[in-house]
């Protein structure tokens, strides 16, 4: 294992910061990601975490089990505040999903070249957060068996769903995104599960990544239609990723509840999903990099260019929260006002300094090159910056219920152990399905990673190879 | 590697360490007017498909108008089941609704937006990759390609580049000369 020979940090415009550290060749750059799959035995730490997602994922299923069988009671639902962790954990979830779209299809059409580092296992994280917060509201119904009535079935009256309905918007915003994020991620698999396949040294091996990896032989006129399909995918997955959590947003404001009826909802909860978003990728990739040794290819520079996306979608989800208050206060509106006051010093100010503290101040740290180069703090903030936005939701979506226009039917949400084990138990879910991706499937995007390459360049034969700090020939 | 067989083989791949080289072997294989050719490559090298003469994909245009059906669908749907009172026969009989709800109208245009936007993208996503997938010929698990072992690395550092044996142009010796003349690493024949 190599350790960081370069500073590929630096910002010096003369050259090209390499993206790929210590390689030149293409068959080490195979070699190196293949052998998280291929070692005979994954690392301690894997198995270790492996067994404690797996309880959590099991104690997921038993609350699950439990609530069934017993009823939304065993919920601290309760009147006003009938929504509860269900919805916040689902607004939580639905947004962590959004940095993995957000790189491979926005950095791409911008591209940025250091996403195919990380895009693979954003992506992989997005599908399995999107996993996670479907189970939400397909638990919150109730009566769980009928959950097909968020489809557009008729049912035994004839009647439709209610297409003007941001609930319905939802189901289809939320599938359509999940189907998107899963073929994206598929097709951008099957050339580096066809080089998992031709690497195989087992039968079962073979034939399991040769069936998924569709025949793939690396022809060029494969490729051709290949890149542009993945253009075309980027392009349609732009609008989409900030579509959905609009349209999340919408379930808010489009109602007439004071501190959700806002105009600023769609783009500020789509810089919020961004934000905890790579909050979330930095909090699996720093460790992931560490055990598996993948320092060449997640380098600093991809964690400091991170940490800077981070740094820009935490200011503008504090300017968000700033205009809100400036927007309560000119309104003049009465309820609007309370809201306001009420979430920052009423009987919830407790969760709301969390999130102000956790999202707006912490991530200000960034300014530094030194913190947003150092592994420890990084990790620190950004799994502050998780606690901070799931405060964000538990935030909106209690405080506006608890307490709206009438005093006397104001009330407190208090979660029961039901609420938080089946919060602990979606994590479960989430760590059980991504430790699982790490091991058996391609972990990084083989294939692209090589196309980054300074000797991927056609040209590059007639130049001197790379000097140290890997600069790019121009074409 | 390369000796004469009775049997007449499927192709010829010349083997090469990097995207230059192959970049170049490729466009004097264009040149001598071969059709049934083509180079196998780990990641797409970035303009070998221009120097190969491929032609831009029509896939664009199928997306299209799989988004379009998209957006029909998702407006044909929506105002079936919350605008109009008809009535239709698939499969089982399925009754339309007028769905009046707080006095909004019957065509609510704004509120049917998020489900139309959401439709086209799902159907273009899905033709995308149906009709990428369609016009590659894949999925395919056999290929003459794929089984021989030193094609393998195909996948993982080397370029090839493959001449069919059912290319006009094809004449064993010939072909296998000029092959060798593009200053190859090896060459393998390929059984089929």
């Amino acid at each position: 294992m190599t350790t960081m020979p370069v500073d590929n940090t630096t910002e010096d415009p003369r050259h090209r910061s390499p993206l790929v550290l210590g390689h030149v060749e293409f068959g080490t750059v195979t070699e190196e990601i293949c052998r998280v799959n291929e070692a005979p035995k994954p690392p301690k730490a894997w198995y270790v975490s492996l067994v404690i997602s797996a309880l959590a994922a099991g104690m997921l299923l038993v609350m699950i089990g439990y609530l069934i069988l017993t009823g939304v009671g065993v919920w601290g639902n309760n009147n006003p505040v009938m929504w509860g962790f269900p919805i916040v954990n689902f607004v939580f979830w639905v947004g962590i999903g959004h940095a993995g779209t957000l790189i491979s299809a926005i950095l791409f059409l911008f591209r940025q070249k250091w996403r195919t580092s990380i895009n693979r296992f954003a992506e992989a994280m997005t599908i399995f957060a999107v996993i996670c917060a479907g189970t939400f509201p397909g638990i919150h119904i109730g009566r769980v068996w009928l959950a097909y009535w968020l489809f557009p079935i008729p049912n035994q009256m004839d009647l439709w769903p209610q297409f003007r309905s941001p609930l319905l918007w939802d189901v289809f915003a939320v599938g359509t995104y999940f189907t998107v994020s899963l073929i994206f991620w598929y097709i951008g698999m099957v050339p580096d599960l066809a080089t998992l396949r031709d690497r195989s040294n087992t039968k079962i091996k073979a034939v399991a990544y040769g069936i998924f990896a569709l025949g793939w032989r690396g022809s060029m006129r494969h490729w051709h239609r290949y890149e542009r399909a993945y253009l075309l995918l980027a392009a349609l997955a732009t609008p989409l990723v900030l579509s959905v959590h609009s349209v999340v947003s919408f379930d808010f404001a489009v109602s007439q509840l004071p501190g959700w009826h806002t105009t600023i909802f769609p783009p500020y909860f789509v810089a919020g999903a961004i934000f905890s978003g790579f909050a979330m990728v930095m909090t699996l990739a720093i460790p992931a990099r560490e055990i598996w040794g993948l320092k060449n290819f997640i380098t600093m520079r991809h964690l400091e260019n991170m940490n800077k996306i981070i740094l820009v979608t935490g200011t503008m989800v504090g300017y968000a929260y700033g205009t809100e208050f400036f927007i309560a206060w000119y309104s003049g509106e009465l309820y609007e006002k309370f809201a306001f006051v009420n979430r920052a010093f009423g009987q919830y100010a407790w969760a709301y300094w969390i999130m102000v503290s956790c999202n707006v101040a912490i991530p200000q740290l960034f300014w530094f090159k030194k913190v947003r180069t150092s592994i420890w703090i990084m990790f620190i903030v950004s799994l502050l910056v998780n606690v901070g936005m799931w405060f964000e939701r538990f935030v909106i979506v209690v405080t506006s219920l608890a307490q709206d226009f009438l005093p006397s039917s104001w009330g407190y949400f208090t979660p029961t152990w039901v609420d938080v084990c089946t919060f602990i138990g979606s994590f479960g879910l989430f760590m059980t399905l991504f430790l699982l991706f790490i091991r058996y499937l391609p972990v990084l995007a083989i294939s692209e990673i090589k196309g980054v390459m300074p000797a991927a360049d056609p040209h590059a034969e007639h130049h001197e190879p790379a000097d140290a700090l890997g600069e790019e020939v121009q074409e | 590697m390369s000796q004469q067989t009775p049997e007449r083989a499927w192709g010829y791949a010349a083997e090469f360490t990097t995207p230059a080289a192959i970049t170049a072997a490729a466009k004097q294989v264009a040149s001598a007017g071969y059709r049934w050719w083509d180079c196998h490559t780990p990641f797409p090298v970035h303009g070998l498909d221009t120097a190969m003469g491929v032609k831009p994909t029509i896939l664009p245009i199928i997306v299209f108008f799989g988004g379009l059906t998209g957006t029909m669908l998702a407006a044909f749907l929506q105002v079936f089941t919350n605008s109009l009172q008809v009535d239709l026969w698939a499969i089982v009989p399925v009754i339309g609704y007028q769905f009046e709800v707080s006095g909004k109208p019957l065509i609510s245009g704004p509120a049917f937006i998020p489900v139309l936007f959401e439709l086209t993208v799902l159907l273009s996503a899905l033709t995308t990759v149906g009709a990428m997938l369609l016009l590659n010929g894949l999925p395919r698990l056999y290929h003459p390609v794929l089984k021989s072992p030193k094609l393998a690395r195909i996948t993982d550092d080397r370029f090839f580049l493959v001449i069919e044996s059912r290319d006009p142009e094809f004449a064993d010796k010939k072909t296998l000369a000029f092959l060798e003349s593009l200053d190859p690493v090896s060459v393998v024949e390929l059984e089929s």
